[in-house]
């Protein structure tokens, strides 16, 4: 059983409620943190080697390193709850149900950072979800653990809820700022960072949800506790959200060494794949990231067992590799179509792109067409060098990374299963009523490799 | 102009103003835009002019917010918006089917309203739901775990005025 930081008092009856998240030693990294030095949290934070939960993995305590600290200018700490990376619901999970871990992680890092005003910027979607998180703000407000003077410190804080209206753009950090300014959710062009220029035009970190809920154990036990579970720059435990095939979907956390075989097929996990199908491919870290087929997914390119890390999952980069991204964990069985999941993914991002970049704008269409063109037995060869020309043409070449993630689950897909879209081309009608086997993938590791 | 907030939304807006710096109250806009959707069920131009007169925005400032965030709707909606995820987790858990048995039992299209003006169907993109697929929203929660028996439960609910929560 893996060590859980974040997950282990989840199932406490009344959790959501201040006076059993009190009793269960809840708010203590909060008295702890407001009798050091600011530097000092900073430093534990670093020492964790806690990396961004939210998908980039970049590590927390050098972005917060990083945020400038001019003389009588407001500072910001916005906690990035825009949770929208198909695959992903991780962020919910804690919200929902231990609302306090999060808004504990907020004051504490509040302190930290210099922020008086703080805002965690929730998808507009997760409407009761915000509701159970104003229900938790006020309670802690009205135990003293916000507002003026907290506890004594003469430290002020206010963390206010602002509820986003659906769009996907606006869990990058620069659009999540515009949008937090009243505006269309547009990215900026960067630099200035927001560490330098965020909100209002003032020094601003942006935290994803489970990054803050992970500075409450680091305080706690220390940064050099955290950093000794784990392995290499994988360091604490992650949250995954796994759903698709399988027999368990749910939110699970780990500690970064199992493997993605035990991950799958373990009952304290997902329980294997449903319905005594077998695995056909898998999407480790939410839509963005590339699909691999079981055999890479279990394996790295060289034969080693692939664990659930940020460095093992990346292992053979993005030709035989993947990436942890957000941990949104979607597992494919062996009847489903890799074309038509793709063409959803493609569908989606040209549904969400924001239409400041031409690439994006006019490239996440073509995607779309062309895999409905495919999926729907009306496609041509030159269809699948199309698609992987457009990809081409849209990853690097725009503002902010929707483009990369619009084209690589794109170039994954085609890389790694180019024969079940030339089958759907083959077989145009077969194609409407019945999914491609699984026996071609099982070469592909050669393939890729030669 | 013929929209007025009441008063307790007033209230419920201007406490909104107040969580940003002096001279950011635009900061409020989408707030006072879902507080908007609440009142009147969906933004119509007047509204908007409404909204902007009362945040002191150009009614430009609003147009442009409203129609970039999926969640606003520009038309008039019926009572019950089902909104059923099609992004490819839910897809994997048959989605399709679902939007398809919705599509017949209600005798409506995607984007369509029936003639009663109780439901209104529309496709929406990931709502972070996909351990419980295949899943819609409706209006304030998620209707998870959906089957053709879950649907009709659900519709039999909002028929009845005692729709809730999973």
């Amino acid at each position: 059983m893996s060590k859980k930081l974040l997950l282990d008092k989840i199932n406490v009856p009344g959790i959501k409620t201040f006076e059993v998240y009190r009793r269960e030693g809840g708010y203590q990294s909060v008295e702890k943190a407001l009798k050091m030095q600011t530097g000092d949290i900073v430093e534990e934070v670093k020492k964790s080697g806690l990396r961004g939960r939210g998908g980039a993995g970049f590590p927390t305590g050098l972005k917060w390193s990083f945020l400038a600290k001019p003389e009588g200018v407001a500072r910001y700490l916005v906690c990035n709850a825009d949770e929208s990376e198909p695959g992903t619901f991780k962020d919910r999970y804690l919200m929902e149900f231990i609302p306090h871990l999060l808004i504990e992680g907020m004051i504490t890092s509040s302190f930290a950072l210099g922020s008086n005003v703080s805002y965690i910027y929730i998808r507009g979607e997760y409407d009761w979800v915000a509701d159970i998180l104003q229900a938790a703000l006020d309670e802690a407000k009205q135990n003293g653990f916000l507002g003026k003077n907290i506890l004594g410190s003469g430290f002020d804080c206010e963390v206010y809820l602002y509820r986003g209206a659906g769009a996907y753009i606006c869990g990058e950090e620069t659009a999540l700022l515009e949008s937090l300014e009243g505006k269309r959710g547009l990215p900026r062009i960067k630099p200035p960072f927001p560490a330098v220029k965020g909100v209002w035009g003032c020094p601003t970190v942006v935290n994803n949800v489970e990054t803050i809920c992970a500075v409450v154990p680091i305080i706690n036990e220390g940064g050099d506790a955290y950093a000794k579970i784990g392995v290499g720059k994988s360091t604490g435990t992650k949250l995954i959200s796994a759903c698709g095939n399988i027999n368990k979907p749910g939110v699970y956390e780990i500690d970064m060494t199992i493997s993605v075989e035990e991950f799958i097929y373990s009952d304290e996990y997902c329980g294997g794949i449903a319905n005594g199908k077998r695995l056909k491919a898998c999407i480790p870290g939410g839509s963005s990231v590339p699909i691999l087929p079981a055999n890479l997914l279990l394996k790295t390119a060289k034969g080693e067992p692939r664990l659930m890390n940020y460095e093992s999952l990346a292992d053979g980069g993005f030709i035989t590799g993947s990436s942890m991204g957000s941990g949104g964990f979607i597992v494919l069985d062996e009847d489903q179509c890799v074309v038509r999941h793709t063409y959803t993914i493609s569908r989606f991002y040209h549904h969400e792109s924001c239409g400041q970049c031409s690439p994006c704008r006019e490239g996440t269409g073509w995607l779309e067409k062309i895999f409905k063109k495919i999926e729907t037995g009306k496609g041509e060869m030159k269809d699948i060098d199309l698609l992987w020309d457009v990809q081409r043409r849209i990853e690097g070449n725009t503002i902010c990374p929707f483009g990369d993630a619009a084209a690589w689950p794109v170039a994954a897909a085609i890389r790694h299963f180019r024969d079940e879209f030339e089958w759907h081309v083959l077989n145009p009608e077969e194609c409407l009523v019945r999914n491609f086997g699984l026996a071609h993938y099982a070469d592909a590791l050669e393939a890729v490799t030669s | 102009m013929s929209v007025q907030f009441s008063p307790e939304k007033l209230d419920k807006i201007n406490e909104l103003i107040s969580h940003y710096p002096e001279g950011k109250h635009k900061s409020a806009l989408i707030g006072v835009l879902h507080i908007a959707e609440e009142e009147f069920g969906w933004l119509s131009v007047n509204t908007m002019d409404y909204v902007a007169s009362l945040l002191k925005l150009q009614p430009i400032e609003v147009y442009e917010v409203a129609s970039f965030y999926s969640m606003f709707n520009l038309k008039p909606v019926g009572k019950y918006v089902f909104e059923v995820c099609q992004t490819g987790p839910c897809m994997l858990k048959g989605s399709d089917q679902i939007i398809d048995y919705i599509k017949q039992k209600l005798n409506i299209g995607v984007g369509e309203t029936t003639e009663d003006g109780m439901f209104t169907l529309k496709t929406v993109e990931c709502l972070g739901a996909c351990g419980y697929a295949p899943m819609m929203q409706m209006g304030k929660f998620y209707k998870e775990h959906l089957t053709p028996e879950r649907v009709d439960q659900i519709i039999e609910e909002c028929r009845n005025n005692s729709a809730r929560n999973n």
